[in-house]
């Protein structure tokens, strides 16, 4: 009958020789177990106040981007922050979903309401798309001003978030801010970075036929439909090129986009 | 007491794991451009470093041999993610500036090299004492080379103006080197430099000596 009693074994543990391989298994057991222990439980007491503070920052971007939109600065003194208005779609019909948005959480969607991507066209990598989501739109009288469609997709190590501006014509950026990235700081993470990010203003999205031209090359742009890559960073670059495709795209906010063209949203 | 006091005050000075031992100087160089980074970063560094010495000494009768470096780094890791948490939760803009420097504590030859020399050999007082001073030495070094490169890269302390610069009405053209990385090294450097000068016992002998003709070593 081998003892099971946990006192004793603890002790015997103790006891053992520490070159012993029983002994060394056990610490590098009881090691990982302790540490696992000490990360798990600071990241679930601090996830509250980490998701705050990343939703405040996003926020912060957000309101900056609005505030660096010059076609929005005017109508936003004149209407302040209201003149935006927040529309939860159904992205398969491009028509207003029956969701009160300031109660919309896309956190807090069904499975139904999530569509997988076959991978074909899940150019932006990211598997799964949520079948409703929320975007801004800012209007002058009844023209549309601007629209602002958040975007995310898989860049080189991390998911890359933002939020894509366009003008009125549905067709020219106003401007790409990027809110989380946690690409190779230096190279990618410089998606961040004004500078680059100041390249997109004037970039057209579609060709005259309507194909999805914008495209982020190598060796320098060459004309409205190109953005400077990054040197050094030529998956990240390619990530956000394929987060704008994905997003304006058929399986994005594309028929959205149609229906804000035609008037019908 | 005079024993537990040194184990602060050693490694400030005379035995100095950044101009003596000349460890841990790629965070030395990264995150010294501003006062605000570096102190936050020598925080985080000599909190994690006295909390893994103390856990490492707890233990230490009981750590094999042949699987300690790893145990050592687990514990260690675990704590910088613990660290990087806090700041984030409590200090998320500059948690935002130090990005992935944080993180990097783990690979900081500092909290290894004392958990290997010392907390593996000693009660785990002394190694906290121990750790303490370390990380206070760091610390020294760090805020003394960040206060030169924010001084006179941005003419700014702790972000609050003290030379005014030209782009803002005032007198002084910031000087921009000291925004770069090399600038750290020069001013370590100079740092070393003038403290073996100061201090002659930390100067090593010359590996390379040049002789005259026909002398023979």
């Amino acid at each position: 009958m081998p003892d099971l009693n946990p006192i004793t074994a603890w002790r015997r543990m103790l006891a053992a020789p520490n070159d012993s391989r029983g002994k060394m298994l056990a610490m590098a057991f009881l090691v990982s177990a302790a540490s696992a222990l000490a990360v798990s439980s600071a990241a679930v007491l601090l996830g509250p106040r980490l998701d705050s503070n990343r939703a405040a920052e996003r926020q912060a971007r957000l309101e900056a981007l609005l505030a660096d939109l010059p076609a929005l600065a005017d109508l936003l003194a004149e209407t302040g922050a209201d003149g935006l208005d927040i529309v939860v779609a159904d992205l398969e019909t491009g028509t207003r979903a029956d969701v009160d948005p300031s109660a919309f959480d896309p956190e807090a969607l069904d499975e139904e309401q999530i569509s997988a991507l076959p991978p074909e066209e899940d150019i932006a990598g990211i598997g799964t798309r949520p079948d409703l989501a929320q975007f801004y739109v800012a209007r002058d009288g009844s023209d549309i001003a601007a629209v602002i469609l958040p975007v995310y997709g898989q860049g080189y190590q991390s998911v890359i978030r933002g939020y894509l501006a366009l003008e009125g014509d549905l067709n020219t950026v106003a401007g790409l801010t990027i809110t989380e990235q946690g690409e190779t700081p230096g190279l990618g993470a410089n998606i961040e970075s004004p500078s680059w990010q100041a390249q997109w203003p004037g970039t057209q999205l579609l060709g005259p036929d309507g194909e999805i031209r914008v495209a982020v090359v190598r060796g320098g742009a060459q004309n409205e439909y190109e953005v400077d890559a990054i040197t050094g960073a030529t998956r990240t670059s390619n990530g956000v090129q394929n987060m704008v495709r994905f997003w304006i795209g058929p399986e994005g906010f594309g028929p959205v986009l149609d229906a804000l063209g035609e008037g019908r949203l | 007491m005079t024993s537990s006091l040194s184990h602060i005050t050693g490694p400030i000075l005379r035995d100095n794991p950044v101009t003596v031992q000349i460890l841990g100087i790629c965070s030395a160089l990264a995150v010294t451009t501003s006062m605000t980074t570096a102190a936050t970063m020598c925080v985080a560094l000599t909190g994690v470093l006295v909390a893994a010495s103390g856990v490492i000494s707890l233990i230490r009768r009981h750590i094999p041999g042949q699987i300690r470096l790893i145990l050592q780094i687990t514990i260690i890791a675990a704590l910088v993610i613990v660290a990087d948490l806090l700041l984030q939760a409590y200090a998320f803009a500059i948690s935002e500036r130090l990005s992935i420097f944080v993180s990097l504590i783990v690979t900081n030859c500092i909290v290894l090299g004392r958990a290997e020399a010392f907390a593996m050999s000693h009660p785990p007082f002394p190694s906290m004492l121990d750790a303490l001073g370390n990380g206070l030495g760091y610390s020294a070094v760090l805020l003394i080379v960040a206060f030169a490169r924010e001084l006179f890269g941005q003419g700014t302390l702790f972000g609050a103006t003290v030379f005014q610069t030209v782009t803002d009405g005032g007198w002084y053209e910031p000087w921009s080197f000291m925004l770069l990385a090399p600038s750290a090294f020069v001013l370590l450097g100079l740092l070393v430099w003038a403290i073996r000068a100061w201090q002659t016992a930390q100067a090593e002998p010359d590996p390379t000596p040049v002789r005259a003709e026909g002398e023979t070593p």
